[in-house]
């Protein structure tokens, strides 16, 4: 190869010869390469080895991005209870346990998409990943329509924030809570804060998770995953899930602080 | 220190005379400076080793001296040398260095407080006698003194370095340090956390005195009123003893002998109750509620400067008595009340 | 075989350069055009991209440097107004830690060195490897457009309430910048542990990999699981400025010491990201300019790690004064002086390195002996802040400004030219001029001294950091500071010249021009752009002297 070089050091004059040959051929294996394999990893197992690590290292970086938020809810939690369990009564808990189902299912259709994908079975694998895509964005919609009706209540953090359901529920038609005081009633405020900045966050790694989905919906259809190359399916389940495992701690501390009547 | 105190005292005085070093004013400073000696001796002899070593290796093993190299993997004897020698230094060093922050921000108890509000960009001292003073602080030499500090708006950073002592003052919450001056003259303060544009205008005076000066002083430079004397026209403008009026059937709890007590609250909790204490619950009543009591009271946040909550809290200081509660609630029905001045309370 | 290549003075041995050529392939001629290389995959352009930007970002946060200690030659703030004075420390500050020092080592020679290193043909993600250098090259931007705008002016430190609610600068375009800047951060890092976990060369354990690599690892666990912290804090002050929440203001129940918590959370590893690195490029050139395996490898590899660990538990010693309990600042800095340690057995590890070695000084040696010195200064300096008591009287003064420029310019800025000049031949196939390089080593060494060592004294006599004006009886030291920093700058400048001028008149380097060990060393310079012919097999250790010897004579004798 390096032939050409005019050499007279010692050193360069060839290039690194291993102490054997190394046993990579192709041949050698009887190992035919997907297309998609890379020329920078000797197999196909190493590619798929450090995909999957890739994928999982990421996932941590993900849970240290969450967790600043979730340590901010401890601290404030601890501080502001009452705050916090008479706001949280303002979530529905049917809409939130719906999400969560609709979300677990959508994890099913995902983990069922993976298998397809790795049996070669392209269409199952298109189809689940339809379903999959449909309930996430069932997700993405019944958030919509919690989030417009904090709107509409002011209970978004800002400007437009009003405390008065919370000082006087009673003229505002909450009969089943005790009024807070005015200084604990402004505490509700970071509550909120807080369940916009989780869910919002979370519905954030959803809708990108979701127009990937798009795009490996298509990529299913063409047939690039059903000969053996899996890793994009099985990494992206592995995403999902994640997004789908930070929707199951938030709900519950979200939504179900102190669920009966506060005495 | 084992170095004789002669000794010290010259050093001191040389490096002073030098201008690289500040002067000892306060009684913390030269153990401050004994630790920093000593920390200095470590970083010189790390730095005479490490230099040495590099030194004497690079002469002895220089390439024309010692062609080939000897390949050594290691020793574990060795490792265990430079990790523990090292560690207890440092362990010293971190004993030491406690043991001196424990001192610095504990203050004895018989204390004088002055309380500085810190906003940008200027301090302001206010003793318990009323004296107001803007980027001067003018103490007695030979007594402790604690500052009791918080911040009206961002970050700021109270720092005397001469008297070696240096605290955050911070929004939201009391902040504390002491010191006790042993030589008069002025001294620099500075605002060391950077808190915006005049960051580096945010600086004073602190003018160490005789205690006979600083009594003089205190005379000619009081408005008249004292803190507590402030915080009872606030209590009465503010309306507070319309609960907290003492008597039997009272909406809220008597303040008589509050502070410095310890209070037992509806959740079940002990507190003690210091500055910080008052001043959290008249800012967030509903999580202070003293047990037996409901919790009606409204909070006052956004309607009381730093300043007003300060004197309200050496008010309530000086209440020993239930007659002197009454009495507020005399000077406040009178129409001979003096008036509230605007800037006591912030709109 | 020619005795001359075993010359008293140095170890530099070059091909006939009346013969020499570059290789003809290599991997910056194996394509054309600006794409090939805005598009590329290959891990050292990649390299190249980040060299450029990252010395181009240099600059600008030197020029702000320059700036500031112009305006401190005098007591009067005469020079510039207060707030622009503020915004050259926070632009200094957020250029120098997220714009160079942060990806200086790690993604010039990590990217470029690391799968060599390894026996590998790339890192494992190159595409990601790319977008990495993407995501830095839109942080850079934004920081430009923040700074076009009008600039920031909060410090690098971004404290709360003062960001969120009492500065009209363009804080959300900073701070979005920084959270660009901070995914190429966890990319890279992300890419470099995958890499070394599953893409070793047959025979490379771990304990074979060269100390570089495992300093890299250390500082990618750091990138990884800090910077996401940093990530989202930021994301907190960009919503409380723009909707007026509360999460970090006491006047809406919040707590700004929350902020400083989260903060600080990262920004205390980050330092050990920015210093890992420079101190991996230490171990190899050591090693090589005293032709000998570094003393007691296992101890500096773990203790890479071990600073990696302890970094995440002491965030809370930029906090002491600040109000948290006596409790929990005793608890730091008693981790804080665990976390000194693992240095301190690096420094000792390195000294005895050259114990029975061979030594020669040539210029990566010096800014090596340079790193040695200073970051022993700045590390011990460091004690001083972890010890409570005296970190009262220390803190936010000019001591701490002195002790992170010790760590940080004397350390890593000097471990960084070290590297660039060690691995210049083998990135470029070309050598940089000896003698000039020696005179910038010794001028930056020189200068830096001079503007660094005031500052302790002016710290100990309590002038305030980021101090517009000052009382004049500091003005002395701070004159002196200013002559340093101007020297530092000439030593700075001369690099970039030389360096420039190396890539079309330096001397052909060969593949190995220092007889180092290391795979990186067995091939090309510049390299192929799949790096190696063959993958190797590694049945040797690293620093591994005595069977290059052997090497070299074998290949004498069938060369013949």
């Amino acid at each position: 190869m390096d032939n050409t070089i005019a050499s007279t050091n010692a050193l360069d004059a060839q290039p690194l010869m291993p102490h054997e040959t190394a046993a990579h051929e192709h041949e050698e294996h009887g190992h035919v390469f997907v297309p998609q394999h890379r020329h920078h990893f000797e197999t196909e197992e190493q590619q798929r080895e450090a995909g999957s690590f890739g994928m999982w290292l990421f996932l941590l970086t993900e849970i240290m991005f969450f967790g600043g938020l979730f340590f901010a809810y401890l601290l404030y939690r601890n501080w502001y209870y009452p705050a916090f369990a008479v706001a949280s009564n303002q979530l529905s808990v049917p809409l939130g346990g719906t999400n969560t189902a609709i979300l677990i299912t959508s994890g099913f259709f995902m983990a069922l998409g993976v298998w397809a994908a790795e049996v070669r079975k392209r269409k199952m694998l298109v189809v689940t990943l339809i379903f999959t895509t449909l309930f996430g964005m069932a997700f993405i919609g019944i958030k919509y329509d919690e989030y417009h009706e904090k709107w509409e209540k002011h209970h978004i953090p800002g400007a437009q924030f009003d405390v008065s359901d919370f000082v006087n529920p009673a003229a505002n038609g909450i009969t089943d809570e005790q009024p807070l005081a005015p200084d604990m009633a402004q505490h509700t405020q970071i509550f909120f804060f807080l369940y916009f900045a989780m869910t919002g966050m979370h519905a954030l790694h959803m809708i990108i998770g979701l127009c990937l989905l798009f795009w490996l919906t298509w990529r299913a259809y063409k047939g690039d995953f059903s000969s053996g190359y899996v890793a994009p399916i099985e990494n992206f389940g592995l995403y999902w899930h994640f997004v789908d495992i930070i929707w199951l701690f938030l709900f519950p501390l979200l939504y179900l602080i102190n669920r009966h009547p506060l005495h | 220190m084992h170095i004789s105190p002669v000794l010290w005292q010259f050093l001191i005085k040389w490096l002073h005379a030098s201008a690289l070093f500040p002067p000892e004013a306060s009684t913390i400073a030269p153990s401050m400076d004994a630790l920093y000696f000593f920390l200095l001796l470590l970083t010189v002899i790390g730095l005479l080793l490490v230099g040495g070593l590099i030194f004497g290796f690079s002469l002895r093993y220089r390439r024309s001296r010692n062609p080939v190299a000897t390949q050594i993997e290691g020793s574990t004897l060795m490792e265990a040398t430079w990790t523990i020698i090292p560690l207890a230094l440092f362990l010293v060093c971190f004993v030491w260095g406690a043991l001196l922050y424990f001192r610095i921000y504990n203050p004895p108890a018989n204390s004088m407080n002055i309380y500085i509000v810190g906003k940008q960009w200027m301090w302001k001292a206010e003793h318990p006698g009323g004296q107001h003073e803007i980027d001067s602080l003018h103490i007695p030499i030979g007594r402790p003194i604690q500052l009791t500090m918080i911040s009206q708006d961002v970050f700021h950073s109270f720092s005397i370095p001469d008297f070696r002592v240096k605290r955050e003052v911070i929004p939201g919450r009391y902040t504390t340090v002491w010191f006790n001056a042993t030589d008069v003259g002025t001294y620099h303060l500075f605002c060391t956390q950077y808190c915006g544009t005049q960051h580096s205008g945010m600086i004073g005076e602190v003018t160490a005195m005789t205690p006979g000066d600083y009594e003089k002083w205190a005379q000619q430079s009081t408005s008249g009123m004292s803190l507590a004397q402030n915080g009872e026209r606030l209590y009465a403008s503010m309306g507070c003893n319309a609960c907290h009026n003492g008597s039997a059937t009272a909406r809220g709890p008597n303040l008589a002998g509050v502070y410095g007590s310890k209070l037992t609250l509806t959740n079940g909790s002990q507190v003690l109750v210091n500055e910080a204490y008052l001043r959290d619950a008249i800012l967030n009543p509903s999580q202070h509620v003293t047990a037996g009591f409901a919790p009606i009271m409204p909070t006052y946040q956004g309607q009381i400067s730093e300043d007003g909550l300060i004197d309200l809290v050496e008010y309530i200081k000086t209440l020993q008595t239930n007659y002197r509660v009454q009495q507020t609630q005399v000077t406040s029905q009178s129409n001979q009340a003096a008036p509230i001045t605007p800037e006591m309370v912030k709109p | 075989m020619s005795t001359a290549a075993y010359s008293s003075n140095t170890i530099v041995l070059l091909p006939d350069q009346a013969t020499a050529k570059i290789p003809k392939k290599n991997y910056i001629n194996a394509e054309h055009g600006l794409l090939s290389w805005l598009l590329t995959g290959d891990h050292k352009r990649i390299a190249m991209l980040y060299l450029i930007s990252i010395t181009f970002f240099f600059f600008i946060g030197g020029a702000f440097a320059g700036m500031i200690r112009l305006e401190l030659l005098t007591p009067q703030p005469d020079l510039v107004s207060s707030d622009t004075y503020n915004k050259f420390f926070t632009m200094h500050g957020i250029i120098m830690v997220f714009l160079f020092l942060v990806p200086s080592v790690p993604a010039t020679l990590g990217n470029f060195l690391m799968p060599i290193m390894l026996g590998a043909k790339d890192l494992a993600f190159p595409k990601i490897n790319l977008l990495s250098w993407y995501l830095y090259v839109v942080g850079g931007v934004l920081i430009l457009a923040a700074l076009v705008l009008g600039g920031v002016d909060t410090g690098w430190t971004f404290t709360t309430p003062l960001s969120t609610h009492y500065l009209n600068t363009h804080v959300i375009t900073a701070a979005m910048a920084i959270f660009v800047a901070g995914f190429s951060s966890i990319f890279t890092g992300l890419n470099f542990i995958v890499t070394i976990h599953r893409m070793r060369a047959p025979g490379m354990t771990w304990f074979r990999m060269p100390l570089f690599v495992w300093s890299h690892y250390a500082a990618s666990i750091l990138m990884v699981l800090g910077t996401p912290v940093l990530a989202i804090t930021l994301v907190l002050v960009a919503l409380e400025r723009a909707f007026g929440i509360g999460v970090f203001d006491p006047t809406k129940g919040g707590d700004p010491l929350l902020f400083q918590h989260l903060f600080w959370f990262y920004s205390h590893p980050a330092v050990y990201i920015m210093i890992l690195p420079g101190m991996g490029v230490i171990s190899e050139v050591i090693s090589t300019f005293s032709r000998k395996r570094v003393f007691g490898y296992t101890a500096v590899a773990f203790s890479s790690v071990a600073i990696a660990l302890f970094g995440f538990f002491v965030w809370a010693h930029h906090m002491f004064i600040m109000g948290v309990s006596n409790y929990s600042a005793l608890v730091f800095s008693l981790l804080t002086m665990l976390v000194a340690v693992p240095s301190a057995i690096k420094i000792f590890n390195w000294s005895f390195t050259l114990q029975k070695g061979s030594i020669t000084f040539e210029t990566p040696m010096l800014y090596a002996f340079g790193f040695m010195g200073l970051f022993t200064i700045g590390g011990l300096t460091g004690v001083f802040l972890g010890s409570l008591g005296m970190d009262i009287h220390l803190t936010e003064t000019y001591f701490i400004v002195a002790h992170f420029h010790f760590v940080m310019v004397g350390g890593m800025l000097m471990a960084f030219l070290s590297g660039v000049h060690f691995w210049w031949p083998k990135m470029t196939g070309r050598m940089y001029p000896e003698s000039l390089s020696k005179l910038a080593a010794v001028t930056t060494f020189i200068g830096f001294n001079l503007t660094f060592l005031p500052q302790f004294i002016l710290g100990y006599l309590g002038m305030p950091r980021r101090y517009h004006a000052y009382p004049p009886e500091f003005q002395v030291l701070n004159v002196l500071s200013t002559a340093g920093a101007t020297v530092l700058g000439i030593g700075y400048m001369l690099p970039l010249l030389y360096l420039g001028w190396s890539l079309k008149y330096g001397e052909i380097a060969g593949n190995n021009p220092w007889q180092a060990t290391g795979l990186e060393w067995q091939i090309q310079s510049p390299p192929l752009t799949e790096n190696f012919v063959e993958i190797p097999i590694v049945d040797y250790e690293a620093y591994d002297y005595e069977w290059l010897a052997k090497k070299q004579k074998e290949q004498v004798t069938t060369v013949g």
